[in-house]
């Protein structure tokens, strides 16, 4: 089922059957093409679900790692060539969403959530380590029978 | 006919449930034996009418019924007879069929084995059980109905979708399922246990074997699953992050929790109100899973049956079953108190750190997955959440989980000295420690990924090596002790391990890929790393179902032959669908993965060509964490707590 309604979607794109970064677009110059790769493969392809443009096959993807190289070889930075795409396609674009506005709250749920845990846990080991009235009352007579006998068969 | 009959034992096995959900759960409440009693003959019977309409479904692919709206949709006489066969749950309406064939089959599982399960127990789950196998008919029968036929039997069918005509995907489906739905007994026990009010110790040993069944199941579903995404996509990758990826992964990470949580029950009756808070929630996320690949909610790559219709209704069913859960654990959470005390540093704190990381981990990859829908409603925003953003935020809980791992698997229950533990791993650490620093060494100016990973792998799987031979001790015989452990030991060991092997497979992978994309010319040879590739001659094939154009490629290392390779790239022409089938000549060390393009105007053929140390390792680290599994599964004393006969009248409570 894996990338099964993509390749429905793409049907149409497959005139030119193009599978994802073509030799034709790779630029002579091997730092800006790291470059260009390491930044298409943080952008998503806008009719694809759910993939890069760095492994998606649509036309579309294709003219937007054209246009991204073309932006790095006019002489942009990272950041600069990835703005341009964000500010004509909007951060629908982004594989890695911004930190600004409520986004801080995407990123900071793993921490924060993390904080919580360790403290609920944390509280709950105190609380057990303190609790010393049954030492070792980990089952009561009858239950101690009932697994000895499970255990016997 | 056989339709007929597979559509009737369908509506039949809805009675059938209904009785078993209401006569036990009233009988268990006023305690009427009698009718209580219903619910074994009841799951037995759910289980083999269902499992009759599934095999007349199957009857129907098998011989290419195209009277049925199903097969036409998804089938084709020309097909091969194993993706006939597997086409029966390659489409929704079959799916849902084996989805509810495995609840009624948990459910006669337990019925079956479940002779020393108190009988008021035994009769509230398999009525739970029974719950969840009525919700999931009811939504085949009304919104999904397999067995629709068609008011014109087309010649032909519309052939299943190439890219599953894959022998990796035929039975990733079902072993998925396997996993998603043991989930469901766990569930069933902890809402039984919460109408009963009573959780122990032997509740504990009940529930965890078939959390393990289901956490293994699910670990060989998205083994195979990223396993066949590596080589039938082409693009060289194992997991994407998809949003139904992420949904089978959240129970797995549940499911695994749960496993040591039960532990915790079961040895010291403490963590029992969270140990079923997971058990309820692990299923949960199954819930949520099936309705993100079957809503069409949110977008992904994997979109099964986009039809809100469907989706609501399996909304509904998650909201009944979640809510009436959770009030219920509201409602009696406070009664199960802690009875085992235990130190700061102890077994039990370690399995607590080890519950912390994955639940939030789980908590992690939900947030993002839900984050694009949470934008867009609240915030207005339209963003995507992909890959970079869960590789930032969820390998640091898998690094910690790694680091605390081999420390807390040696601490002694109750009370222990973290430094004494800690100092017996100091040479195992420093050789961890020396493995990553000589990886970080030999590689130039790249990213810590690499020996990160390698030290972790090697930390990890050293620290359980340890670990088993602390457990031989000194004197006679050690290696006669270690053979005479316990499987469950055994089985914690391999799966920890496994967990390692698989770290340092996607450490070697993400950290050491080399790509080339290239045009090669016939006979003209061109190099990729230390590789020398030459393409020898492409050719057009005709299959069965397809046709093909097929390269080869010689590869060779320093003169000396590796390999010769022949990729592939197919045209479905029933499905109108290309796919890409990527050579690879898979070694320990290293996959040499090679994929064909076109042809280029220049006469010459496109060829991308990986080399991804230690790929293998990926897939080898999962069947170990599935053999721990089931080697802790296979240990006497769960054969004995799910297997023995009546081994006692229990009297009601």
């Amino acid at each position: 089922m894996r990338r099964l309604a993509l390749i429905v979607a793409l049907i149409g794109a497959f005139a030119s059957a193009a599978w994802a970064v073509q030799p034709d677009e790779v630029l002579d110059d091997p730092v800006l093409e790291l470059r260009a790769r390491a930044l298409s493969k943080g952008l998503r392809c806008l009719v694809c679900r759910n993939e890069s443009i760095d492994e998606s096959n649509a036309s579309l993807a294709r003219d937007l790692r054209l246009l991204l190289r073309e932006r790095l070889v006019a002489g942009d930075s990272d950041a600069e060539a990835v703005d341009f795409i964000v500010t004509r396609y909007g951060e629908y674009v982004l594989l890695r969403p911004s930190i600004d506005g409520v986004n801080w709250l995407l990123w900071a749920a793993g921490p924060l959530m993390l904080l919580i845990a360790a403290g609920a846990g944390g509280l709950y080991v105190r609380g057990r380590s303190t609790a010393g009235a049954r030492q070792d009352a980990s089952l009561t007579e009858d239950e101690a029978a009932r697994l000895r006998d499970i255990l016997k068969k | 006919m056989i339709t007929e009959l597979g559509h009737f034992a369908l509506v039949l096995a809805l009675g059938v449930a209904l009785v078993q959900m209401v006569l036990p759960m009233v009988g268990a409440a006023l305690g009427w034996r009698g009718w209580m009693a219903v619910a074994e003959p009841a799951a037995g019977a759910q289980f083999i009418l269902i499992a009759s309409a599934f095999g007349a479904l199957m009857w129907a692919f098998i011989t290419s019924d195209f009277s049925l709206q199903v097969v036409v949709a998804n089938s084709h006489s020309a097909k091969p007879m194993l993706y006939k066969i597997s086409g029966t749950w390659g489409n929704h309406e079959g799916s849902m069929l084996l989805w509810v064939l495995i609840v009624a089959l948990f459910g006669a599982m337990a019925a079956w084995f479940g002779g020393n399960l108190p009988d008021s127990l035994r009769a509230r789950v398999l009525s739970v059980q029974a719950a969840i196998g009525v919700a999931f008919l009811c939504f085949i029968i009304f919104t999904s109905n397999p067995f629709a036929r068609m008011a014109v039997p087309p010649f032909d069918g519309q052939d299943l979708n190439p890219l599953l005509q894959d022998p990796g995907l035929a039975f990733h489906p079902p072993f998925l399922y396997l996993g998603y739905v043991g989930l469901s007994m766990a569930f069933s026990f902890a809402v039984a246990a919460l109408i009963e009010g009573r959780v122990d110790a032997a509740w504990g040993r009940w529930v965890r074997p078939w959390t393990l069944a289901a956490w293994i199941f699910l670990t060989i579903g998205i083994a195979l699953g990223s396993w066949w995404a590596y080589y039938e996509l082409g693009w060289g990758g194992f997991w994407f992050w998809d949003p139904v990826e992420n949904a089978s992964f959240m129970p797995w990470l549940l499911a695994a929790a749960l496993l040591h949580s039960a532990i915790v029950v079961e040895k010291r009756e403490s963590l029992k109100s969270w140990t079923i808070l997971l058990a309820i929630l692990a299923f949960g996320f199954s819930l949520i899973g099936t309705f993100i690949v079957r809503s069409g909610l949110l977008t992904s790559v994997h979109a099964f049956a986009n039809d809100p219709e469907r989706g609501v209704f399996i909304l509904l069913i998650l909201a009944f079953f979640m809510g009436g859960a959770l009030i219920l654990f509201a409602l009696r959470a406070g009664t199960m108190e802690a009875k085992g005390v235990f130190g700061i540093a102890s077994r039990e704190s370690a399995l607590i750190v080890n519950n912390v990381l994955l639940a939030v981990a789980c908590f992690v990859v939900f947030v993002g997955t839900m984050w694009p829908l949470l934008a867009e409603m609240f915030a207005g925003r339209k963003l995507s959440v992909g890959p970079p953003f869960f590789n930032a935020a969820f390998t640091p809980f898998m690094v910690l989980l790694g680091l605390a791992l081999p420390v807390g698997a040696m601490l002694p229950w109750k009370r222990a000295q973290l430094g004494r533990t800690a100092w017996r791993l100091r040479y195992v650490f420093v050789a961890a420690l020396a493995i990553g620093g000589l990886v970080w060494a030999m590689q130039t100016g790249r990213s810590l990924i690499g020996p990160m990973g390698m030290f972790l792998a090697a930390w990890l799987v050293m620290g359980t090596m340890m670990d088993l031979a602390a457990r031989t001790g000194r004197g006679a015989g050690p290696l006669r002790r270690l053979l005479r452990l316990p499987r469950a030991d055994w089985g914690k060991s391999v799966a920890h391990a496994g967990l390692g092997v698989t770290m340092m497979g996607i450490a070697g992978l993400t950290a050491w890929t080399v790509e080339d994309i290239t045009v090669a010319q016939i006979d003209v040879p061109f190099e990729v790393g230390d590789y020398e590739m030459t393409l020898r001659s492409v050719e057009e094939l005709r299959g069965p179902n397809y046709l093909a154009t097929r390269a080869v490629i010689d590869v060779a290392k320093g003169g000396d032959f590796v390999a010769t390779l022949s990729p592939e790239k197919r045209i479905y022409p029933v499905a109108q669908m290309p796919t890409t089938e990527a050579a690879i000549d898979q070694s320990f060390l290293r996959d040499l993965y090679l994929v064909i393009g076109d042809q280029q105007s220049s006469g010459g053929w496109a060829v991308r060509t990986y080399i991804k140390p230690l790929t293998v390792w990926i897939w080898i680290g999962c069947a170990m964490m599935a053999l721990g599994g089931t080697l802790s599964l296979s240990d006497r004393r769960f054969r004995v707590a799910a297997g023995a006969r009546k081994a006692r009248a229990v009297p009601a409570e």
